[in-house]
């Protein structure tokens, strides 16, 4: 050893950052990118990730269709997006590199594993020339760091088994970015104690991996710069980091105490909605049942029925599960009783791309079901947002009982970004009055309940078993105010007018249209709905900042729409409408407020880039839309 | 639900305003009589008590009792009185539906709600055809049923619904007839007392559609030939003066023998409360059909937990030793930071 020591790096502050860890769907870049996340998060940045998974636990090792990866974008100002080109790539094999190379924006740097670049691995990936050497990639700054030799060697001193060590080469790179960005170290080496503490030779490896990748940054001279993205601005107050799944899931039970009911969860797994499902199922104190049932149609059974006993019940499902309980759904339409379905829309028709998103089930969410059967839809458009779109659903299905249909999707239910925890004392109060005296009387002038007598809201009364004296029958068969059957045809129209007037007067007790720009002012309004929020934001931004005219008109509820959608539609130049799908919301605007809405639709399993809504704004500004 | 003590009630206290929609003739009006009839005396309040439904003849039921209703969908009526127990532990609650509703569309949610031995009375009224559709081969139809659908005879082997019951880890399963109230009253009785799921298999005649499909067995000339009435604790034997028993052979198999002095002492006594669903089961084979003599009355009745309490074991078990959720605190539960 020298006395000389490594020079320090400059530091160079950056304003954004965008990572992506890629590699075998074994190599733990889920984790990974979830702990650099974290790292970033309690450092104050604002971040927003996108996990990118293979819909196969394990897809064939070293393969293409076997990669896993985790995008983040961490900033010191507040952002919409995990971020179009990441700046670098971490690619944990060929495979890794090849896939996911096209993303990295032009001489970004690439991070790759060395070891795993062996003639074999190549091949699966479908290299002829191993990049690394072929100066293929003399566009990008270029590091390849023997990452399994390394973790390998540092473990030996563990007494892990090299077999078991080599795992542990996640946990390197983690250390080697976390050099790279100056993130602290302290919470993930404790994040590492608590996560395997149950296997502490893990531990001792991923911490041994983890100081090795940290300390190879520091002395292998590779680096003249590191980074730093400051603290974000962002409002002052306690955060944490969320995901949509799991702030659905805490809506839940927050809406359970707000209604000053037992909440009910009736399910059945199915990605990417099956983690609301996990979480809810801890939370058994808050007195929660969660039932796991033996299909998608006995999960909204069961929820339907705890909602007939007076729970506050909710079904989860995506795509396909919705098409289950289509008829459940129908039936709860009918009979108004509240409940709440949770679709976390992923890629279809079938079962499409499963762990993929897409807001391709809006139709279905609108108009799934036989009969004429309006629902109120909800739609949440941030991760942490599911929470509040969680209550809100809530409020609407006890108030106006009736089914409420919450939409999300696979890009907000896996992403994650900071929260400031609301203060749960401004959270709504959402509870109603069980039906406990009769409402009416009979022929005869006795005491009688009417159980689709309604109130100012037209709902119907909400009269649960137990209450003496209310005893009654309901059933999907149509029937009078009365609640007994109906086969009187103008009893059929004026019970289906009733229904639907329902639903439209929500459009009186919902929020206006989420607004940013001026709309009359603008060339272009860009109308969105739900998971798009983010990504039209920053791809709005861009527009603006080159001096062009736009605004940005989003919707949380798309059934009714807010009543001032139609003036604002109507009050536009120009309208596209970005969204996850091949121009379902556009053609609903267009039906209902005549208007020239163009689509702008994309399935490709991704969120809209901003550069991609930037563009869209251009060719309408353009008229090429 | 509510705590004042049960009131006296007759007949008339259960029986809804609403006029029954079944064919003049229809079995299910005995079923129906049977049981507003045996209501007053079950001790439970018109209040506490739910009939659930699907779709189908069975399924109007609820209706005509003066108690909660809900007539759902089609073959769900399971899953939904699965939810609905679990949520509210204090109902009584009953399920009613035909062979096609709870064995065709529903037999998934039946075998589930069954195994899971939430506190629910599952009456089937098994009449081995459809009829609210008018006419078509059920799931428990014999091979060879001629009816619109299967106008050269149908070819689907029929379920024997006690014995999918038993194989569906049941832990009550009994059987019983639309001609003989008092047997169908003890029977639905003891489903209704029994802690957990019950499956009463109700032979219900269809005079429209399959008129006479029990008679071989029902008719009161036949029983005392035809049916084999189970009584726990009690040797199995049936016919004019007890002659015929039913005994476990070689191969393992129930089988009916004429009683001999020899053959006396090794006739199956009935133990409804065996664990063992073995023996439940070989009687459940004894009969083909409604034209050999047919064991009725409870095949098994075991203590099982019963789902909805163990969930709300769970519940108060993490309320005990998490404390009453706390809102804040949960969302204060992961890692957070102050800016």
């Amino acid at each position: 050893m020298t006395d000389t020591a490594a020079p320090v790096p400059e530091v160079r502050q950056l304003d954004t950052l965008v990572v992506r860890f890629a590699g075998d769907s074994g190599d733990g870049m889920q984790l990974t990118g979830d702990r650099f996340t974290s790292a970033s998060a309690s450092f104050g940045n604002d971040i927003a990730t996108l996990p990118e998974y293979p819909a196969e636990i394990r897809a064939p090792q070293g393969t293409l269709g076997g990669v896993s990866a985790f995008q983040l974008q961490i900033a010191d100002h507040s952002i919409t997006t995990p971020g179009d080109a990441p700046n670098i790539l971490i690619a944990m094999n060929p495979a890794a590199l090849k896939k996911e190379l096209n993303r990295l924006e032009p001489g970004g740097t690439i991070i790759v594993n060395e070891d795993a670049f062996d003639e074999r691995n190549l091949k699966k990936a479908g290299y002829l020339e191993n990049p690394l050497n072929d100066n293929s990639l003399d566009g990008y700054s270029l590091f390849a760091v023997p990452m399994t030799t390394i973790t390998k060697e540092v473990c030996k001193d563990t007494g892990v088994k090299p077999r078991i060590a080599e795992r542990s080469k996640n946990f390197f790179a983690l250390g080697l970015v976390s050099w790279l960005y100056n993130r602290e170290t302290k919470g993930t080496i404790e994040w590492i104690e608590n996560k395997f503490k149950k296997l502490p030779e893990v531990v001792a490896a991923n911490k041994a991996a983890f100081n090795a990748g940290h300390a190879f940054g520091e002395t292998a001279e590779l680096w003249d710069i590191t980074y730093e993205v400051r603290p974000a601005k962002l409002d002052p107050g306690v955060y944490t980091s969320v995901t949509g799944n799991l702030a659905t899931a805490w809506g839940m039970v927050a809406a359970g105490q707000l209604a000053k009911l037992p909440i009910f969860l009736g399910s059945y797994p199915i990605t990417p909605a099956t983690d609301i499902l996990h979480e809810v199922a801890k939370h058994k104190n808050f007195g929660a049942r969660t039932f796991q049932a033996e299909d998608e149609i006995a999960g909204v059974g069961a929820a339907l029925g705890a909602a007939y006993g007076g729970s506050l019940a909710f079904t989860t499902t995506s795509g396909p599960g919705v098409a289950l309980k289509g008829e459940t759904i129908g039936l709860a339409m009918i009979l108004e009783l509240p409940l709440v379905i949770v679709d976390v829309q992923r890629g279809g028709p079938s079962t499409g791309l499963p762990t993929k998103t897409e807001q391709s089930d809006l139709m279905m969410a609108m108009y799934g079901r036989h009969g004429e059967s309006p629902l109120p839809v909800v739609a949440a458009y941030t991760a942490s947002q599911c929470f509040h779109a969680v209550i809100e659903a809530s409020r609407i299905a006890l108030k106006y009982r009736t089914p409420v249909m919450l939409l999300t999707d696979g890009y907000l239910a896996n992403g994650s970004e900071p929260w400031l925890i609301p203060d749960t004392a401004t959270l709504p109060d959402i509870s109603v009055d069980f039906a406990t005296e009769p409402n009416a009387q009979d022929s005869e002038g006795n005491p009688a309940f009417h159980s689709y007598k309604r109130d100012e809201n037209l709902a119907r009364p909400w009269a649960i078993p137990g209450t003496p004296g209310l005893e009654h029958r309901v059933g999907g068969l149509e029937k009078d105010v009365t609640g007994e059957i109906s086969y009187d045809p103008q009893n059929h129209q004026d019970m289906t007018d009733v229904r639907a007037a329902k639903v439209a007067g929500i459009a009186n007790d919902i929020p206006p249209t989420m607004v940013s720009g001026d709309i009359g002012e603008s060339d272009v309004l860009v109308l969105g709905w739900g998971s798009t929020w983010g990504s039209i934001e920053s791809g709005m931004k861009r527009a603006r900042a080159e001096g062009k005219k736009v605004a940005h008109a989003h919707l949380t509820h798309i059934n009714p729409f807010p009543s001032d959608l139609g003036a604002i539609l109507t009050k536009a130049k120009k309208i596209i409408v970005p969204e996850l799908n091949m121009g379902q919301l556009s053609k609903l605007v267009r039906a209902e407020y005549l208007v020239d809405a163009k689509a702008v639709g994309k399935v490709m399993g991704q969120p809209f880039t901003a550069a991609e809504i930037h563009d869209a704004i251009n060719a309408a500004l353009a008229g090429d839309s | 639900m509510t705590d004042v003590a049960v009131p006296e009630t007759t007949k008339a206290d259960w029986t809804s305003p609403e006029e029954p929609r079944w064919c003049p003739g229809c079995g299910d009006y005995s079923i129906l009589t049977a049981i507003q009839m045996m209501m007053p005396d079950m001790g439970i309040k018109r209040e506490d008590t739910v009939f659930v439904s699907g779709i189908g003849c069975a399924a109007r039921f609820p209706f005509y009792m003066n108690t909660y209703g809900l007539h759902s969908i089609h073959g769900r009526s399971p899953a939904i009185a699965t939810g609905l127990a679990v949520a509210r532990p204090d109902l009584n609650i009953f399920v009613v539906g035909g062979d096609g509703d709870m064995l065709s569309i529903g037999g998934n949610h039946l075998i589930h709600a069954l195994r899971r031995n939430a506190n629910i009375t599952i009456l089937l009224f098994n009449n081995q055809i459809y009829g609210l559709t008018k006419g078509q081969y059920s799931p428990t139809s014999e091979v060879g049923k001629i009816t619109k659908t299967s106008p050269f005879g149908s070819l689907d082997e029929p379920f024997n619904p006690v014995s999918l019951a038993l194989g569906a880890e049941t832990s009550f399963v009994a059987r019983t007839h639309d001609m003989d109230r008092k047997h169908m009253q003890s029977v639905i009785r003891k489903a209704h007392e029994h802690k957990g799921a019950g499956l009463v298999e109700i032979f219900q005649n269809c005079n429209i559609f399959n008129d006479g499909a029990f008679a071989a067995i029902t008719k009161k000339a036949n029983r005392e030939d035809m049916l084999i009435d189970l009584v726990h604790g009690e040797q199995i034997r049936f016919g004019v003066d007890k002659a015929r028993g039913v005994l476990i052979n070689s191969s393992g198999s129930a089988e009916i023998v004429d009683v001999t002095a020899d053959n006396q002492s090794s006739l199956m006594v009935h133990d409804e409360h065996a664990y063992d669903p073995a023996l439940a089961f070989a009687l459940s084979r004894l009969s083909s059909g409604p034209y050999e003599p047919t064991p009725v009355g409870v095949f098994r009745s075991v203590e099982r937990p019963e789902y909805a309490e163990e969930t709300a074991k769970q519940l108060a078990h993490a309320q005990e030793t998490k404390g009453a959720g706390d809102l804040d605190s949960l969302l204060h539960s992961m890692p957070t930071w102050t800016i």
